[in-house]
């Protein structure tokens, strides 16, 4: 990131500093690939987290929308500290929480939960519900006994789970009810941020309503603040006060929900919004969809330049040469950024082009 | 010309907890060149229908038809089956990872199901042809990859592995069965728009099994809405998307995010599909409806025509006319509503306006 | 798709639960297919009837008046000196070689041989889950010190150190206990820390880390539950290789002394008589032999139970007979209203 553009992230930061809860700076999240043996050399990187930015409001929720290899689940885990930061800041509150020591992230904690995307893989299937609830209290030691059946209960109601289910084990909910349990066992401890990673990508779509619906009550009662990451972008739409774009480790754009999905200004986002499916025949018909040529590169060896270039309909031979700042771009507001030399204009068909560019490759 | 006519298909499974009734009685055909969306959740018999269209439903049983040119495919043994398999109907599974075998080459396991069907070819015809199924669904390099494993290949590139595997002896249909419920946005729309491509090619036709509307809005002619091991609602996509009958099909429309304003609470359905063991009497989605009637409760209605010009067929009590997301039909459905619930629905009606799902 | 995945979209997970079955357990289900298995059954009643022999073994010394350790040169030997056959002079299964009532000892020996296989075995299991979870979790320098420790312990000629030990400590009960612990913990734990190793990347594990949950409270409370399928797999199957190893040892005249009986060293001592008395070797083989294969058969038995696709397998080959029956049946009874529009295009 350039100075200018730092300065740029600064500035809109700075008019809600003391509205921020979560904010991170320049984060890189770099996994070493060794050689197999006893002495294992590093021959190289899976660079999933390349230098992010980003700031969440408090109560707010901020939508992080990628791909696969966008580094997106690497980066809310490098938040949650469940993995140590290879260089850059995490604060939270006004404290630094980057790579702190078990012990002394034990009371962050209370304040930082997560929702996982598999409602099957994240609950313990050999323990009964009523104790995965109670966990958080156990483990924080804050109620016990009685005291703490109460509140499990409590939570079970609030979240839509019929309190007598206590003693059941995951597997005899449904995919939906596992959803709110892991919901449930989040809330325990009023924390104040909720990492949400794809809670409802594994779900069907009529449960998937409930759960946003959910999220949203709880958000609404508790004050909370969400980081929620998905690759579905009307959910993303639905649920998001500000949207940030990841592709292969970078911040691709940024800005309010409105302004990113009214003009989307990168060209990835605008493929992305494209290739979103609508449940509406004349809509899907008439849509110009962008499609991409090729797969998402891997991150060991992201492209050179602006990692989008190889499969960007607008490329060109600067697009490989340097690599584009993260800034505002003419027409857009401040808290709008995009990281591409030749942004979408108004009015752009990127289909013709895209469609151009496979014909002659 | 009809390709695929099935009759009141029904598939059970005996369990140690009792009988699963997965699907109960779903008809439906497929013409040549036509692509036929299933759309269901998670229990609604959508797999078990097509999985057992292709023999692979063992410890199954199954009543009923499924004429595919002449021949009633539940009466063919083992052997015979697997002579359809492949080269007449072909499939695409949902997770190309664990549907390719990890310990072959690609390029091999092309040739090989080429081989398995077409017994004069020769190898190296065999590979050249893989080769060149490859070049065809857009895997650049295919001579080179042709020699990779499942696990060198992207997701999307795997599941066009598939659909050459599923192409290469040009079957009459394919059946689809989530195909790109596991891969990114954009390829999911490579995906698709190779799927519609290929189709008008050879006019193949598809039977696309997704839970996703947004792919079936996108390439379906015709649509069959599944619920509880039958179809709730049958017709041409443009009846099911913008003249939904069945609440069922109304619901999904509108839990679905885009249909709100953004922010706005979304209207799911209350409560979940029910156990296919243990049904409830009468519709099975009268546990979940809004408008569920005195019928409802104890009848279980069969598929009703909806409109005489297309083939749309609605398996609900309401009166054909209140089709539609429009007020004029929300106007029919209340005044039905008013008219015919008097009696043992009166109940339903007020636990579902009790679900924690529905109230604000 | 896999049988189990459609076995799962059949049973429709989605159902609401109160009106589906009601919740069991893992073990309860795990119980009911174990009882359900015929081999299974039958090696737990044997395993039961071979404890309650040798629980009454002084009680069935008692009742044919022949203590295990007292020679009854007349009674039990014939002219020639050599012991007599089964239902002889009210020796059942006849006499060993001193005379000695072999059907008696043969008890007591199972109060030995079973002793010596549970003990050892739980005490190995305790040591072996600790070590391999420890191993397992931690990784890095821990792992590498406890696995190479675990490597080494395995690739230990078992029979030179009871060697090394008899003649240093004297062989006796608690030789061949600590010997046997100490060669069995290994295995068990190798196969514990494989088992960690691939449940610590578990969903779960990383949202009680996200949690704030120390390693211990991990290792104890969310992965041990999870290991106890296999390891109980483990140990029913680590018996009877205890049972062996401890007739081993005795027969080569390191562990169990006679006059004490052990089925190890009654063999040893009939392997000179083979010629005049087959019943002196082959009823003590006989009863190693089925308490070897009652225990590997049980294990066997609760490793299917434990594995839900072997129901299904159950299911597939009812269902076959059941498919060939609706076959003939060529129209199929109605099992649902049919659709009145018949089957007019979709």
């Amino acid at each position: 990131m350039t100075d200018e553009s730092a300065a740029a992230v600064m500035t809109s930061a700075q008019s809600s500093q003391d509205d921020v809860l979560v904010r991170v700076d320049n984060l890189v999240k770099y996994f070493p690939v060794r050689t197999a043996g006893y002495v294992r050399r590093t021959v190289g990187h899976v660079q999933a987290v390349d230098g992010v930015s980003l700031a969440i409001p408090r109560g707010k929720t901020l939508g992080l929308v990628g791909e696969t290899g966008s580094g997106k689940s690497t980066l809310a885990r490098c938040i949650a500290g469940l993995l140590p930061v290879t260089s850059g800041q995490v604060t939270f509150d006004g404290d630094d929480i980057t790579n702190l020591s078990r012990r002394k992230m034990i009371p962050y904690r209370r304040e930082i939960q997560m929702i996982f995307q598999d409602p099957y893989g994240s609950l313990n299937p050999r323990r009964r519900v009523g104790a995965i609830i109670a966990d958080p209290f156990a483990i924080h030691k804050t109620v016990a006994g009685n005291e703490r059946k109460r509140r499990v209960q409590e939570l079970m109601e609030r979240v839509g789970l019929n309190p007598e289910h206590y003693n059941r084990f995951p597997a005899e909910f449904s995919g939906g009810q596992r959803q709110r349990i892991g919901v449930a066992r989040a809330l325990a401890l009023r924390p104040k941020l909720i990492i949400c990673d794809e809670p409802v990508s594994a779900l069907d779509v009529s449960i998937q309503a409930q759960v946003l619906n959910l999220l949203a009550d709880l958000q609404r009662d508790y004050g909370l603040t969400y980081l929620f990451i998905a690759h579905d972008l009307e959910v993303v739409r639905h649920v998001s006060d500000s949207v940030t774009v990841m592709y292969l480790g970078r911040v691709a754009e940024e800005g309010s929900r409105d302004a990113v999905y009214r003009t989307p200004r990168h060209p990835y986002t605008a493929a992305l919004l494209s290739a979103a499916p609508a449940a509406d025949p004349d809509a899907a018909a008439s849509r110009q969809r962008i499609i991409l040529t090729g797969d998402i590169p891997s991150p060991i060896d992201p492209p050179s330049g602006c990692r989008f270039h190889p499969r960007c309909p607008k490329a060109r031979e600067l697009c490989g040469q340097e690599d584009p700042p993260l800034e505002v771009k003419a027409g857009d507001g401040p808290t709008h950024l995009t990281a591409c030399h030749f942004p979408v204009e108004a009015g752009e068909n990127l289909a013709a082009a895209a469609a151009a560019r496979r014909e002659s490759p | 010309m009809t390709l695929l006519e099935v009759e009141n298909l029904t598939v059970s499974f005996p369990s140690a907890d009792g009988v699963v009734r997965a699907v109960r009685g779903v008809s439906f055909t497929l013409e040549a060149g036509q692509t036929l969306g299933i759309v269901g959740e998670s229990g609604s018999g959508k797999t078990v229908l097509t999985q057992t269209l292709l023999g692979l439903t063992p410890g199954a049983e199954i009543t009923g038809k499924a004429i595919f040119g002449g021949t009633d495919l539940l009466q063919l043994s083992e052997n015979q089956m697997r002579q359809v398999r492949g080269s007449r109907i072909s499939v695409i599974f949902q997770d190309p990872l664990t549907s390719l075998h990890p310990l072959y080459r690609v390029g091999w396991q092309i040739a090989e199901m080429i081989r398995a069907h077409e017994k004069d070819i020769t190898k190296k015809q065999a590979a050249e042809r893989a080769v060149e199924l490859l070049g065809r669904v857009g895997i650049p390099n295919p001579a080179q990859r042709v020699n990779d494993y499942p696990h060198q290949f992207s997701g999307g590139m795997r599941q066009r592995a598939m659909i050459a595997m599923a192409m290469s002896l040009s079957p009459q249909m394919i059946i689809a069965d989530e195909p790109t419920t596991a891969l990114d946005a954009t390829v999911q729309a490579q995906i698709l728009d190779l799927l519609l491509k290929l189709q008008q090619e050879s006019h193949t036709a598809l039977l696309m099994i997704t839970h996703d509307l947004g792919v079936v809005a996108d390439i379906a002619d015709n649509v069959m809405v599944m619920y509880a091991g039958r179809a709730a609602e049958k017709g041409p996509k443009h009846d099911i998307f913008y003249e939904p009958h069945h609440p069922y099909t109304k619901g999904l429309l509108e839990s679905i995010p885009n249909s709100s304003a953004a922010g706005e609470r979304l209207r799911p359905i209350p409560g979940q599909p029910p156990s296919l063991i243990n049904l409830p009497s009468g519709c099975k989605f009268h546990p979940r409806c809004t408008y569920v009637l005195d019928r409802c409760v104890t009848e279980e209605p069969g598929l009703r025509e909806i409109s005489s010009d297309t083939a749309h067929l609605s398996a609900c009590w309401l009166p054909a006319r209140a089709a539609g997301l429009g007020g004029e039909a929300e106007k029919i459905r209340e005044e039905t509503v008013r008219e015919s619930r008097m009696g043992a629905a009166v109940e339903v009606a007020e636990a579902i306006a009790a679900a924690p799902e529905v109230q604000a | 798709m896999s049988l189990s995945e459609l076995e799962f979209q059949a049973a429709a997970v989605e159902g609401a639960p109160e009106q589906a079955v009601e919740g069991r357990s893992q073990w309860q289900l795990t119980w009911r297919r174990l009882r359900s298995d015929k081999v299974a059954v039958t090696a737990m009643i044997t395993i039961v009837v071979m404890v309650g022999l040798a629980i009454a073994a002084p009680a069935i010394a008692a009742l044919v008046h022949h203590p295990p350790n007292i020679a009854y040169p007349n009674t039990g030997e014939n002219a020639v000196g050599n012991p007599v056959g089964p239902f002889t002079n009210g020796f059942w299964l006849g006499t060993d070689d001193t005379g000695r009532d072999l059907m008696v000892r043969i008890f007591y020996g199972a109060r030995i041989s079973l002793f010596v296989g549970l003990v050892t075995t739980a005490v190995a299991t305790v040591a072996g889950v600790a070590v391999g979870l420890i191993a397992g979790y931690f990784g890095g320098i821990v792992d590498a010190v406890l696995a190479r420790f675990t490597d080494a312990v395995l690739a230990f000629p078992y029979v030179v150190l009871a060697l090394a030990l008899a003649v240093v400590l004297g062989p006796s009960l608690a030789v061949i206990i600590g010997v046997i612990t100490f060669f069995s913990w290994a295995g068990i734990s190798r196969i514990v820390r494989g088992q960690t190793l691939s449940l610590k990347e578990k969903e779960y594990i990383e949202a009680a880390r996200s949690l704030g949950a120390g390693p211990f409270r991990i290792m104890f409370i969310d992965i041990l539950p999870n290991l106890l399928a296999p390891v109980l797999v483990l140990a029913t199957l680590y018996i009877p290789a205890a049972v062996v190893f401890e007739a081993t040892l005795s027969y080569l005249g390191l562990g169990i002394q006679p006059p004490t009986a052990s089925w190890g060293n009654i063999l040893a001592a009939a392997q000179n008589f083979y010629q005049v008395a087959w019943w002196y070797t082959v009823f003590p083989a006989l009863a190693l032999l089925i308490t070897t294969l009652a225990f590997n058969l049980l294990g066997d038995g609760i490793r299917d139970a434990m594995d839900p696709t072997t129901e299904r397998l159950l299911a597939a080959r009812r269902g076959r007979k059941a498919r060939a029956r609706s076959r003939k049946n060529a129209a199929g009874p109605d099992q649902a209203p049919a659709d009145t529009a018949g089957s007019a295009s979709a």
